[in-house]
């Protein structure tokens, strides 16, 4: 009888000290999405552009130093 | 590559609302909705602060990072997008933003949470540029007109910039370093112009009082 109940334990014991090898690991490795939607024309892809990147940059660039009044106004 | 950004000055800003009043015209915003809106802190205490806010577009945006149906693109000139048609309006990026620029329309009668709507960077969306779609669900597309974002360039103090994130940093530089501080910035002198004598001669700011001159008015003896 104390035999079993003796096996029984170590039975038990070993059976909870290994269940830990079985451990799968918890941390979600993040997986940047990809974009799933249409996709989208560049800016200077139409009119009045057609396609002139380097016009379009000219014409932003324009616009952006209007913002700078102390050039402006000299 | 252009980064386009927004640059709003604390000390220009006069909180007076037309960079959301021609945000809402520009783009036919419904009702309810404001892509873009004025903050301010310590309001009606000396010394308030008013700043334009927006979406930031983000180089790493938390949008796009929540997002369930990864609806979110970053455009070549840094622009943060969106695609309507996938959008569920689940509400996630919202909860995200930092800045709180994703806005959600009431549709239908109940309050159902439509389609998120945000600033575009007047950038449109992505659908043919300047077509009836594309306005319809983003707004008009300035950036294919060769245009800046309406707010930034109507703003009547300059207060809000917008355009590549460097010739904004360029322009607030050289702005921080013209105008000084203290008394500099908003004085009398930046106001009306700074005096054209010498240095204290009479009359002229800093010169020594005559012991004959009348005390001004409400002047203590």
């Amino acid at each position: 009888m104390i035999r079993t109940t003796i096996s029984v334990l170590i039975g038990a014991l070993l059976a909870l000290g290994l269940a830990g090898c079985g451990e799968r690991p918890q941390v979600v490795n993040y997986k940047k999405g990809e974009y799933q939607g249409k996709p989208d024309q560049k800016a200077y892809d139409t009119a009045p552009w057609n396609g002139n990147k380097r016009d379009w940059e000219v014409a932003l660039a324009t616009r952006n130093q209007s913002q700078n009044e102390y050039k402006r106004i000299r | 590559m252009a980064r386009m950004k927004f640059l709003c000055d604390a000390e220009r800003c006069i909180e007076c609302n037309g960079c959301v009043t021609a945000c809402k015209q520009e783009h036919d915003i419904p009702w309810g909705v404001n892509r873009r809106r004025v903050v301010t802190i310590n309001d009606g205490v000396p010394g308030e602060r008013s700043i334009s806010v927006a979406c930031m577009h983000c180089s790493d945006a938390p949008c796009m990072a929540v997002c369930p149906v990864d609806c979110f693109y970053r455009t070549d000139d840094g622009v943060v997008l969106h695609d309507k048609d996938l959008c569920i309006g689940c509400g996630y990026c919202f909860y995200a933003c930092p800045f709180g620029a994703p806005q959600f329309p009431q549709a239908g009668a109940f309050g159902v949470r439509g389609k998120m709507d945000k600033c575009t960077f007047c950038a449109g969306g992505p659908e043919p540029n300047n077509s009836e779609a594309e306005y319809k669900k983003y707004g008009r597309n300035r950036l294919a007109e060769g245009k800046l974002p309406v707010c930034a360039e109507m703003c009547s103090t300059k207060a809000l910039l917008g355009g590549e994130g460097d010739v904004l940093a360029d322009i607030y530089r050289e702005r921080v370093t013209t105008r000084g501080k203290g008394s500099e910035v908003w004085g009398w002198a930046t106001a009306y112009g700074r005096p054209e004598g010498p240095k204290g001669a009479p009359g002229m700011p800093g010169a020594p009082a005559s012991p004959g001159a009348p005390a001004p008015a409400g002047a203590k003896s």
